[in-house]
């Protein structure tokens, strides 16, 4: 019970990393990012080669997939992403489900089509017992580093002067813009590092939810699950929400295997139905 | 000044030399061209299929990523009535496919009334995801993920039984997918669809001068259902196979690629997606097999950033040519006795 919790949380946190940067770029500029996975999964290929072909240390590799990442998703920022900002929601949605499907084709182009898994270090194999709950020693791994990322996340977000002009620029970009913020400049800066982030863990999730060229499509759902359950306003939405997900997803998949996939979909639904603003937005502005 | 606006309503509701030609090019490649039967069977349902998108898209203003939903629910209903020998006899299974996707749509169409776009987004995608799922969990009824297997499909209305080559199958499917296409073009001209594309232009005005918004998109979003639920049993009938591919998201997301190849809000554009969108995706699968779908992609992100409105631009600057070319060709092949009666300008 309490093991199948630790999962969840895991997991949640998991989820956390991975969809945050896609919660910010909504939040800011309103752009409905379906390929968001795609950078997940770049990051875990790039992980891949590096650990099982090259040889880097595991941690070494998690940091080059995080720079490199979120150098490809400045340079797609400013080259690409940056001609659909003011479009129509329908525009992003077919530019991103665009990217979304050269990603797995191109991803299948090159790396092949079966699943792939990341030699990871021995210190991180098996598990252990704390007080009667079994306790996964990869799963500990990544509770604590995303609890670390997310503890900076709110640091910089609540005392930096960054993270006060990008709260500014997310609350109303127009007076934002008004008040001398370089709104772009901040969005680029975020997407970059949100898309880092997602780099980081589609490294960190091969071992937890697999890795194979479709990651993208299958995982798509559950970002936006996160991003419209938790709102676009601040981190802690996005933040229980993957909690609350990652836990539900768990426990649905474990006590009622038949029906795991739907309590997600109808939990999504139902929660859409009864708060669209997010679980945990403000109200309307 | 309601008399002008009659007359004005008449004028766009008027058929127009060009959808003559489309026609009797669509009757004629039955005749042309048998032994391409098969992939304009493919066409002609992926077209009812985009046709059924545009009428919730283009005059209505509803993003999907999930109207595979319906087309899934309708194949699987009309490959479970012909494979239990409920209803065997097509036609009619068909009507009953379509009901069922309706009663989907309807019941759905109240958790897509509400929020934004992504909601909606979301929402319908989660549809369809849990109509997968569904479909894959009953695998007594539904076969499960090996697809529903030993359909046989009987002869239409007891007369036309299919054939292994397809020329059977094309022609339901064209007369259906003309049948079909009629009844929405007598729809979206009719007061109730201009009162749907006052609806998607400005809803709060139009809800101020007396339009039930919530009703009209309820009403159209039933409709597409039932038309996406009819294109689906179409496909289960012609391939007398049902699988858990029709709810695939690559379903939905090819779908919204065709409607925007050929443009949305005309009734045309979808079918002319569907032609362009199934010879392109059967070419470059002759070139590379397995990665198609990256060309497919590249198309849809070289199509947004080009920009829709300038493809549009195009694509009406060719249907003014198309017309202007099409009433000369059938002014100096059709007596102008003929041609007056029935209906055309000259």
């Amino acid at each position: 019970m309490l093991t199948i919790l630790f999962d969840g949380i895991a997991y949640g946190m998991l989820l956390f990393v991975l969809a945050c940067g896609l919660s910010v770029t909504l939040g800011l500029m309103n752009f409905v990012n379906l390929a968001h996975g795609a950078f997940a999964v770049a990051g875990g290929y790039i992980t891949l080669l590096l650990v099982n072909r090259a040889g880097v240390p595991f941690f070494g590799a998690l940091a080059i997939a995080f720079i490199a990442v979120a150098l490809i998703g400045a340079l797609l920022e400013r080259t690409l992403y940056v001609h659909v900002y003011g479009r129509s929601h329908l525009d992003q949605v077919l530019f991103t489900i665009g990217l979304v499907f050269m990603a797995v084709a191109g991803t299948d182009y090159f790396m092949g089509a079966q699943q792939v898994f990341i030699q990871i270090p021995n210190a991180l194999h098996g598990r252990f017992e704390l007080f009667g709950i079994g306790i996964g020693r990869y799963r500990l791994f990544i509770i604590v580093l995303c609890g670390l990322l997310t503890l900076g996340l709110q640091l910089i977000l609540s005392k930096t002067r960054f993270g006060s002009r990008l709260r500014a620029s997310v609350d109303d970009a127009r007076v934002a813009r008004g008040l001398g913020i370089n709104v772009n400049a901040v969005f680029s800066l975020t997407f970059a590092f949100g898309s880092g982030l997602a780099g980081l863990g589609g490294a960190l999730g091969a071992e937890l939810l697999g890795l194979d060229p479709t990651f993208p499509l299958k995982y798509m759902v559950y970002f936006l699950i996160v991003v419209t359950v938790g709102g676009t306003s601040s981190m802690t939405g996005p933040f229980l929400a993957s909690l609350l997900i990652g836990i539900a997803d768990i426990f649905g998949k474990y006590y009622v295997p038949r029906f795991g996939a739907f309590v997600i979909y109808t939990v999504m639904i139902v929660l859409l139905m009864l708060r669209p603003q997010g679980l945990f937005a403000r109200a309307a502005r | 000044m309601q008399s002008t606006d009659l007359i004005a309503g008449r004028l766009r509701a008027r058929w127009r030399a060009t959808e003559y030609v489309f026609w009797a090019a669509a009757l004629a490649s039955f005749f042309v061209l048998p032994e391409r039967h098969l992939i304009l069977t493919e066409i002609a349902w992926l077209g009812l299929f985009a046709l059924s998108l545009d009428l919730i898209l283009g005059y209505a203003g509803i993003i999907s990523l999930g109207h595979a939903a319906f087309f899934g629910l309708g194949s699987y209903v009309a490959a479970l009535l012909a494979k239990h020998a409920i209803i065997p006899e097509p036609a009619l299974a068909l009507l009953v496919s379509g009901l069922a996707a309706a009663a989907l749509g309807f019941i759905t169409s109240f958790l897509v009334l509400r929020g934004s776009d992504l909601t909606r987004l979301m929402v319908t995608l989660g549809i369809a995801l849990i109509m997968r799922e569904i479909a894959n969990q009953l695998p007594d009824i539904t076969g499960g993920a090996d697809g529903l297997q030993g359909v046989r499909i009987g002869p239409i209305l007891g007369l036309f039984e299919f054939d292994i080559f397809g020329h059977v199958g094309y022609a339901y499917c064209l007369t259906v997918l003309f049948l079909l296409f009629l009844l929405a073009r007598r729809i979206v001209h009719s007061p109730f669809g201009l009162s749907l594309r006052a609806t998607k232009a400005n809803p709060l005005r139009s809800s101020s001068i007396g339009i039930p918004v919530n009703a009209r998109l309820v009403a159209i979003y039933t409709l597409a259902a039932a038309y996406a639920g009819v294109a689906g049993a179409l496909l289960a009938q012609t391939t007398a196979f049902a699988s858990l591919e029709v709810f695939s998201f690559e379903r939905s997301a090819d779908l919204l690629l065709m409607l925007i190849l050929g443009g949305p809000g005309y009734l045309y554009g979808g079918l002319i997606g569907a032609v362009v969108f199934k010879f392109v995706q059967d070419w470059l699968a002759a070139l590379t097999p397995q990665y198609w779908q990256f060309w497919i992609g590249a198309l849809l992100v070289v199509i947004v950033l080009v920009g829709r409105e300038r493809m549009g631009n195009w694509i009406l600057a060719a249907r003014a040519f198309g017309r202007r070319t099409g009433r000369r060709i059938l002014c100096s092949i059709i007596p102008p006795a003929l041609f007056a009666a029935i209906g055309g300008k000259r």
